[in-house]
């Protein structure tokens, strides 16, 4: 036992009872967390780790860099196409292509649908069950929930008490069966649950409306990329080409029959943001008004690149501008260069990787990676591990820091950037959204105790959803002026031919990937792939300890959160959830060296 | 839980009458492909047959399986969870997590021994003993192995369990296998349903096709079913016709590309992968890969991640062999159509492909 305060402020006692949680369910991937409880059911210790690695990076070496968007795009089937988005970036960057403004536009719009779709799936089905009891939805009362519904979404359609009624019907039937299915071992009883009977009702309702409408909302990726999951991308555009009136229209990619059904798309996600998805989230969080718990890093050091420029290649026109904030000072918004090599750096000391010297980070374009899985001191055995050693290497996750900070990224991050730097689309939904959490709740909070939390990263995701959609309206309208005006170009085939490119080169990608800053560093060298690195949301959000014992965020927003129950991780999974824990994307592996050092290490 | 229901009693507790019970089994024969005679079939074996309990694991993978799953628009992915199957164990969407969500498996092999299915997604990396991919603490190839002892039958869902995928890609650093190379696996019936990820209407219509006619449909040699695996997406592209007139697309965006011409020289894979890509689409029919501009990239195909660059057009001659020798069989005129046009297509491949070729990576 012992207790020590890291240099980011959390004080961390492994006294008390050490919980497991292998596997952390719902989410994309495979992690575990350990935790320590005290006498007083609260959680003083947190061990987060990644239970996967895949290799993707090894694998890319000496590859065609127009066809690495198609690789890391299997880094992640639930964020899909952002990882492809940011590598046909970082291509481009390495090449110095510029695309065309429709081609702008189009992965725009492919980016934002991709927010939402992410988002509203994430709450619905990944997230929900964290806040909502389906078997308590059995009490509810018909018409009361009718009137919840007409209270918080007044207007959502779907409203009347027979069709709470009709839901209810089959969700008892279902649960009578005895086969529970995904329900099954829940943790039902657990007094961690807050919602009424009618709210509970409500919100089971609208997860089986949100898995009907989620498959509609990706029908825009599959008009511009042919199919989803994973869509297509093109270095130096989009493949969709555009043929308004010409002949063989009908048969091109994009006709205006194409952009109408894209646009019909974007209003149902709009609605569904609008009506239903924002009113929920208000309405559940209202009920877990004393458990404003979970802020973490968030309520303190975040980082976002920035995101969605109205004009292309122009930063300043972001309108979800990016930066670093730490320690809580707002007043402060720093640059984050991704060029910049005492910026972005990973460090290994407590991951399943050796570097030369573990008390350095490296620079994602100077990255090494070899794997070294040991376990020597947990409890069990290598193949059996019962508890981890956080002292030593715990989990095939990397910690990536900025200038030797932790920070967290996300939703939260981006708006907690954005309300700083005065976005006025921002302020105005955080501020609606604290009046009418304050209405429901009936309470007097500012801003900040509910956002730091992990109610407000919940919440701050749905209402960049909604921003999503707001700007997916902009950019279809922006997309047809631009055609009208005369331009019809998706494709800048210029550097098409690797004989145009230079001996060697780099470059770097970012976007706003659903959960956080997103980054994809390369080095180009005789056409080819010489070294890719990732480094992506869950990285920075679920890495482990640095060497200056800096714990990162899942870790934080653990410490200090109480528990009803220390056996049913109802409140732990909850705050996981709020960061949308996508492990296949954070783990991965890429070195100078490549293959050799792998496979002459592994047995 | 005395009994296992019938999944009529199901729709039928459910509140869904008889009326809409037939209209159901109506869709789903026409969602087979199969004539309405077969409505009847499908009703009484809905009547009968008890609903499926699956285990649904994950290894090393992406999710794109579960998430092009849960897009199946027919059925839709709500009417397969709640009335289909029993989804006792998927650890992507259940509800409960550590060793409650592990009890799970361990009370479905007790109660089920033998009679629920294996559905994997992912697969399981052999290096590092197995400890790249953990589940509770230990190799997740021990949970595979351990739950195919007790399954009925084995569904690989996607190119990671069917035949490796992007982890399992040159030179696949951590020995990621699929699913039947798997030491140590049962010896249970496997169907393939490849692709990354496979088509959402592909995934539940080989599950309604299990459940409904109770057995598992007719494999090809490599372990597809031969309803959606049997032709090659070039064979029923919407835009073969300009295949065969000899009208290319020869860039992106250029202006054959803005007509809907063949992509077959910016490295169409469809003339060699086999799925239903160019017949049932995707995402309800709304589109797939060549319709939207860009050329297939072969995911369905086993290694396809090492077969050169996805913009390498089919290298021409042995492949146009092998093509005419197919369309031999569906007639000799159209042998002759397609040997003629392997010559225009060779000689401008090799006009263009020479600098490729030159850094071609092979």
């Amino acid at each position: 036992m012992s207790v020590t305060t890291t240099p980011n402020g959390y004080k961390l006692d492994t006294g008390g009872q050490r919980v497991v949680i292998d596997p952390v369910t719902r989410i994309e991937g495979h992690m575990r967390c350990e935790v320590n409880v005290d006498s007083n059911n609260v959680i003083t210790n947190a061990v987060s780790t990644g239970t996967m690695w895949r290799g993707l990076e090894v694998i890319l070496k000496g590859r065609d860099p127009r066809d690495a968007w198609a690789f890391v795009e299997r880094i992640c089937g639930v964020c899909t196409g952002c990882h492809a988005l940011t590598s046909v970036r970082a291509v481009e960057d390495a090449l110095d292509i510029k695309i065309p403004t429709n081609a702008f536009l189009i992965r725009e719009m492919m980016a934002k649908t991709l927010q939402v779709h992410d988002h509203v799936v994430h709450f619905y089905h990944l997230h929900a069950l964290d806040w909502v009891n389906p078997v308590n939805a059995l009490k509810a009362d018909p018409k009361a929930t009718s009137k919840l519904q007409q209270l918080t979404g007044p207007k959502h359609p779907n409203s009347s008490p027979g069709y709470f009624r009709d839901v209810q019907t089959r969700i008892r039937k279902f649960i009578e069966s005895g086969q529970l299915g995904p329900f099954k071992n829940g943790y039902w009883d657990n007094p961690a649950y807050k919602l009424t009977p009618e709210a509970d009702l409500m919100a089971v309702t609208h997860y089986l409306e949100a898995l009907d409408l989620q498959k509609e909302f990706v029908k825009v990726h599959t008009v511009f990329g042919g199919k989803n999951p994973h869509p297509n991308y093109l270095v130096g555009g989009v493949p969709c080409a555009i043929n308004m009136d010409g002949d063989m229209s009908a048969g091109a990619p994009l006709n205006m029959e194409r952009l109408n059904f894209v646009k019909a798309r974007i209003d149902e996600m709009k609605a569904f943001n609008d009506n239903v998805y924002i009113p929920d989230v208000l309405a559940i969080a209202s009920f877990y008004k004393k458990q404003l718990w979970g802020g973490g890093l968030g309520a303190k050091s975040v980082m976002d690149y920035g995101a969605y420029p109205t004009v292309n290649y122009d930063k300043s026109t972001d309108q979800l501008p990016g930066g670093v904030i730490l320690d809580d000072n707002w007043d402060n918004v720093m640059e984050v260069d991704p060029r910049d090599p005492t910026h972005v750096q990973e460090f290994v000391n407590h991951s399943w990787y050796k570097y030369p010297d573990e008390s350095k980070g490296l620079h994602p374009w100077d990255g090494i990676t070899e794997p070294n899985y040991d376990v020597s001191s947990a409890k069990g055995t290598r193949t059996n591990i019962e508890e981890l050693d956080e002292n030593a290497k715990y989990s095939w996750i990397k910690a990536p820091r900025w200038k030797g900070h932790a920070v967290e990224v996300g939703p939260l991050s981006r708006y907690t950037l954005a309300y700083a730097q005065g976005v006025e689309y921002v302020q105005e939904q955080v501020h609606k959204s604290v009046a009418a959490f304050n209405a429901l709740a009936g309470t007097d909070l500012g801003a900040k105790p509910i956002l730091q939390s992990t109610t407000g990263r919940t919440l701050a995701r749905a209402l960049e959803s909604q921003y999503c959609s707001d700007m997916l309206v902009d950019d279809w309208n922006a997309l047809i002026a631009n055609i009208k005006a005369g331009d019809t170009a998706t494709a800048n085939m210029e550097k098409w031919d690797p004989s145009t490119w230079p001996k060697e080169c780099k470059g770097v990608g970012v976007t706003a990937a659903p959960r956080g800053g997103l980054g994809h560093w390369i080095r180009i060298k005789d056409g080819k792939i010489e070294n890719y690195q990732c480094v992506v949301p869950t990285t920075w959000n679920g890495s482990p300890r640095d060497p200056a014992g800096n714990i990162g965020a899942f870790e934080a927003c653990l410490i200090g959160t109480p528990v009803e129950r220390a056996e049913e991780p109802v409140e732990i999974l909850r705050n996981l959830h709020s960061f949308d824990p996508c492990l296949a994307c954070s783990t991965h592996v890429m070195s100078e060296e490549g293959e050799e050092i792998v496979s002459a290490k592994v047995r | 839980m005395a009994k296992i229901e019938t999944f009529y009693e199901v729709m039928r507790r459910q509140g869904i009458t008889r009326r809409s019970f037939l209209k159901y089994c109506s869709l789903t024969a026409a969602s087979l492909g199969l004539s309405p005679s077969f409505a009847p079939k499908i009703a009484h074996a809905m009547e009968t047959k008890p609903r499926l309990p699956v285990l649904w694991l994950h290894g090393l993978e992406c999710t794109c399986c579960s998430e092009s799953f849960i897009r199946s628009a027919h059925p839709l992915a709500k009417d397969v969870i709640l009335s289909m199957l029993s989804l006792d164990y998927d650890d992507t969407i259940m509800a409960a997590a550590g060793h409650q969500a592990e009890a799970i498996i361990e009370e479905t092999i007790t109660k089920y021994d033998g009679q629920f299915l294996l559905a994997v997604e992912g697969n399981a990396p052999l290096n590092q003993d197995g400890m790249s991919m953990i589940i509770a603490g230990k190799p997740f190839s021990e949970q595979l192995n351990r739950v195919s002892q007790h399954c009925k039958a084995i569904i690989s869902w996607g190119s990671c369990a069917s035949w490796g995928c992007v982890q399992a890609a040159a030179p696949n650093p951590t020995r990621a296998v699929p699913t039947h190379k798997h030491p140590g696996i049962a010896n249970k019936p496997i169907i393939k349903v490849p692709g990354c990820p496979p088509i959402a209407e592909v995934m539940t219509a080989v599950i309604a096709y299990m459940i409904t006619f109770e057995k598992i449909p007719e494999l090809d040699r490599q372990g597809r079913p031969k309803m959606f695996y049997s032709q090659r997406i070039h064979d029923k592209c919407y835009r073969r016709p300009h295949f065969d007139a000899g009208q290319f697309v020869e860039e992106f965006d250029d202006e054959y590309a803005r007509k809907g011409y063949c992509l077959y020289k910016v490295g169409c894979k469809g003339p060699t992968t086999y799925n239903a890509c160019s017949t049932i689409r995707w995402n309800e029919g709304t589109s797939f890969p060549i319709q939207a501009g860009h050329g297939c990239i072969g995911c369905s195909e086993d290694g396809f991640w090492d077969k050169g660059s996805f913009y390498d057009r089919l290298s021409g001659i042995h492949q146009f062999g092998i093509e005419s020798n197919a369309d031999e069989v569906g007639g000799t005129a159209a042998a002759i159509v397609g040997g003629a046009v392997a010559v225009h297509a060779a000689a401008s491949a090799i006009q263009r492909a020479t600098s490729k070729t030159d850094q071609g990576d092979s």
